[in-house]
């Protein structure tokens, strides 16, 4: 071997080839197949997609960076289970540019939160979370409730979201602002639009107790009472591979 | 230092501000409905505007001597080192800053820009891209002409590679603070600061080959692969996890082209070899050069250099899937990365042993030279950093050691005991060379650097090794009735104590720096002051005494 590197070692253009050949392998192997395998995300029919304001929201989530202390990501651990909800598959993910599983738990994982607090709780709770949490230590959000959201461009958003796979339609890139409205104010005309296209179950209220005003609030809101609630496939026995 | 270019070279650095202008007044035009892209491109347009006037101000000076092409092109790792150390206290400042946040959450002001969340990328940002990049390309610089015994092919690139790494540092930082961020750990800046990384990279990438061209030397030294693996993987991880689509040209904003477990994938395949490639690989590369010449021994096994050399740049690509064990990630990879990951103790343990196993006939110099000693104590802490790394790859007790802040532990052990420590190792080193001075402003004050900078160490991973193990136990520790025992909340409160604990860690380090930062301050006025009594010869009064006369000899 000392003789071969030797040899190697007087070549620049070597060096740097082999470098790359050696170092690809690994990448390329864990990598390639996971977008061939099918078995590698299961099947989730009724999956739908996020709503332009749930999207909004999550756009949010990730500006204010909320994923660096809490996970979405249940594992498949009995305690995991207990506290959070069934443990999370690949498909709850499939339609998220980019994934928020996290790496780290300064907070709870937020897989399941969806639904388990009411709007008026996560308000308090980000206006100051230690009002309604004393011993919390997570930043207040105060800004959240003063920002109006910015939501004129979201059919933009929506239409690069559709070239990179998420199935929206036609319709609902070319409603996205007005589906935004809607969803944070049942009582407008805009607001039918939005169970229309993304079905019954669609949250539709005045998440940040405000219906005059379309905030940031709102739209964070509406995406962690979304959280988990995409699909029921969670909630169903896996059906065995290739059934 | 701008008078060190050659005239066609100063024609030619005008041309790139130019451009860079041009990049700047677009972005401002595309940005116009978006805050955050217009606010980057007055930066953009900013620093070239400075820099251009810079430039013309010089412009007319004389062309350097032809004499300096017998001389190393060295003026590019001087402010290298300058801007690494600057780098170092905003990063380890904002640090503090953070964990402090965890302990006393309000102490900070009531704006988004100063929340934890915005924050954090700022310090990981700051102190691995803007010290410790900084330190990579300072010393790959000066590494690289000794070892070959050539001189830079050019002057620009080197500069244009340094100042435009800084400029992609600047706009990453300013980025988040806007809440600009793409939510990948350790990749979080948007699409046109990834596309100038590749641009200023391709430039780095060049020098480095063109000067390896012109080596006088036959072989290349073993300190020039680790660079060089560093620029190269670097590169094609930084590409592949940075693919996204803008949502329009004129939106900082993008969404990453891959979604859900493929994303994942390729994120901690990124993110494990950012470790392995940026603070790793090339850290090692200022290992196997500084450390055998402070030591003044030669590296101990070639043989051992080979095997660690490849086994690192063959299996830390396979490891990455040990982030995703027991999630939704299919298990055959996660079985791959976790037994690739125990594997690679063995390259790991093998650069460790050998830098330490090089020290042998020399630890009375690691005795008295704090220098020297820093980059043993590096050696060390890469060997236990590495040791904990495959450990905790290991799937139980990762289910165990998994989002909690024992991660967090062995980050900074890795971080402050072996990337950092090298670092002020190496600097302490080359700074005197750079400054033509024969020591350091202050030996004493490296003396207390070092121990700041281990003392902090120490506290801040035993405060998070204990957090992150009484978390992980309590996460899953059931009472009589089989139910859990302890709500989330009882676990955080448990913690409190561990936060103050690494704060005042975090603290102490960042002490450690700023006195490291002062000495290196006070050597370069030494060497100043040296300078101008020299110009000055016997025709002046002779000035004041500085502060440390000069030793005898130097």
């Amino acid at each position: 071997m000392p003789t071969f590197h030797r040899r190697l070692e007087r070549s620049a253009i070597g060096f740097v080839l082999a470098i790359i050949g050696v170092s690809a392998i690994g990448g390329f192997v864990e990598i390639a197949p996971l977008f061939t395998i099918d078995e590698t995300v299961e099947e989730a029919r009724d999956m739908r997609v996020y709503t332009p304001l749930e999207l909004a929201g999550r756009n949010v989530y990730i500006r204010e960076g909320c994923y660096a202390c809490h996970s979405q990501m249940i594992r498949t651990l009995r305690d995991e289970v207990e506290r959070y909800g069934p443990f999370s598959l690949a498909a709850e993910s499939q339609y998220d540019h980019p994934m928020l599983w996290g790496s780290k738990r300064t907070g709870p994982d937020l897989a399941r939160i969806g639904g388990k607090y009411s709007d008026a709780w996560h308000v308090a709770h980000l206006i100051n979370p230690r009002d309604v949490v004393p011993v919390s230590v997570m930043p207040r959000y105060g800004w959240l409730q003063r920002n109006a959201l910015r939501f004129e461009d979201l059919g933009r958003h929506l239409a690069a979201q559709r070239a990179l796979g998420v199935p929206y339609s036609e319709a609902m890139i070319a409603n996205a602002a007005a589906d935004a409205r809607g969803q944070a104010n049942p009582d407008s005309s805009e607001a039918g639009g939005v169970a229309e296209r993304y079905g019954k179950a669609t949250n539709i209220r005045v998440f940040d107790g405000d219906p005059g005003r379309l905030t940031e609030m709102d739209a964070l809101v509406a995406y962690l009472q979304v959280l988990g609630r995409l699909t029921d496939a969670a909630h169903k026995p896996v059906p065995a591979a290739g059934k | 230092m701008l008078s060190g270019l050659t005239v066609s070279e100063r024609q030619l650095s005008l041309v790139v501000l130019g451009l860079l202008a041009v990049c700047g007044l677009a972005m401002i035009g595309a940005g116009r409905n978006d805050d955050a892209l217009g606010t980057h491109g007055f930066i953009v347009l900013g620093v070239s505007l400075g820099l251009t006037f810079l430039v013309i101000s010089r412009y007319f000076d004389p062309e350097p001597s032809q004499e300096r092409l017998s001389e190393y092109y060295d003026d590019p790792t001087r402010a290298g080192i300058i801007l690494a150390m600057v780098w170092a206290v905003i990063g380890m400042f904002v640090g503090v800053w953070v964990a402090a946040l965890l302990a006393w959450p309000d102490l900070t002001f009531d704006a988004a820009w100063a929340s934890f969340g915005r924050l954090r990328p700022v310090h990981t940002n700051g102190v691995i891209f803007g010290f410790g990049g900084n330190a990579l390309i300072a010393t790959s610089l000066h590494v690289l002409q000794r070892t070959s015994r050539a001189r830079l092919p050019d002057q620009f690139s080197p500069w244009f590679v340094l100042i435009g790494y800084n400029l992609f540092c600047i706009i990453a930082a300013s980025g988040y603070l806007m809440g600009l961020t793409q939510s990948k750990e350790y990749a979080e800046p948007e699409w046109y600061a990834d596309i100038w990384l590749v641009i200023v990279w391709v430039v780095y990438f060049l020098i480095y080959i063109r000067t390896l061209q012109r080596r006088k030397e036959p072989h290349i030294y073993v300190a020039n692969w680790y660079y060089m693996a560093f620029i190269l993987v670097v590169a094609v991880l930084h590409i592949v996890n940075n693919l996204a689509l803008p949502v329009s040209l004129g939106h900082a904003k993008s969404y990453s082209v891959f979604s859900g477990v493929q994303d994942a994938m390729v994120q901690w395949w990124y993110g494990h070899n950012a470790v392995a490639f940026f603070l790793t690989a090339g850290f090692l590369g200022m290992l196997y050069y500084y450390l055998p010449k402070r030591a003044e021994r030669p590296i101990f096994s070639y043989r051992l250099s080979i095997i660690s050399f490849w086994g690192i740049t063959f299996m830390y690509m396979w490891a990455g899937s040990h982030h995703l064990h027991y999630t939704a990630l299919p298990q055959w990879v996660q079985t791959l990365g976790m037994t690739f990951s125990v594997v690679l103790l063995v390259p790991s343990w093998a650069s460790a042993g050998n830098a330490l196993a090089t020290l042998n006939g020399a630890w009375h110099r690691v005795r008295d030279d704090a220098t020297l000693r820093f980059m043993m104590v590096a050696a060390v802490f890469y060997g236990i950093s590495t040791f904990e790394g495959s450990f905790m790859a290991i799937r139980a007790v990762n289910s165990l050691s998994h989002y909690t802040d024992w991660t967090v532990g062995h980050v900074h052990a890795g971080a402050l005991g072996w990337v950092a420590m090298i670092t002020f190792g190496s600097f302490y080193a080359l700074v005197p060379w750079m400054w033509k001075q024969g020591r350091m402003y202050s030996p004493k004050l490296v003396e207390v650097h070092f121990w700041f900078a281990l003392a902090g160490t120490v506290i801040y991973v035993f405060a998070m090794w204990n957090s992150g193990i009484i978390q992980g136990l309590m996460w899953r520790t059931y009472n009589d009735s089989g139910t859990l025992a302890y709500s989330f909340i009882d676990s955080l409160v448990a913690m409190h104590p561990y936060y103050i604990a690494r704060t005042v860690g975090g603290l102490f380090f960042l002490i450690g720096a700023v006195v490291g930062a002062y000495n290196i301050a006070m050597t370069i006025r030494m060497a100043r002051a040296a300078k101008v009594r020299e110009e000055a010869g016997t025709d002046v009064p002779l000035p004041r005494p500085v502060a440390t006369a000069m030793q005898a000899g130097e």
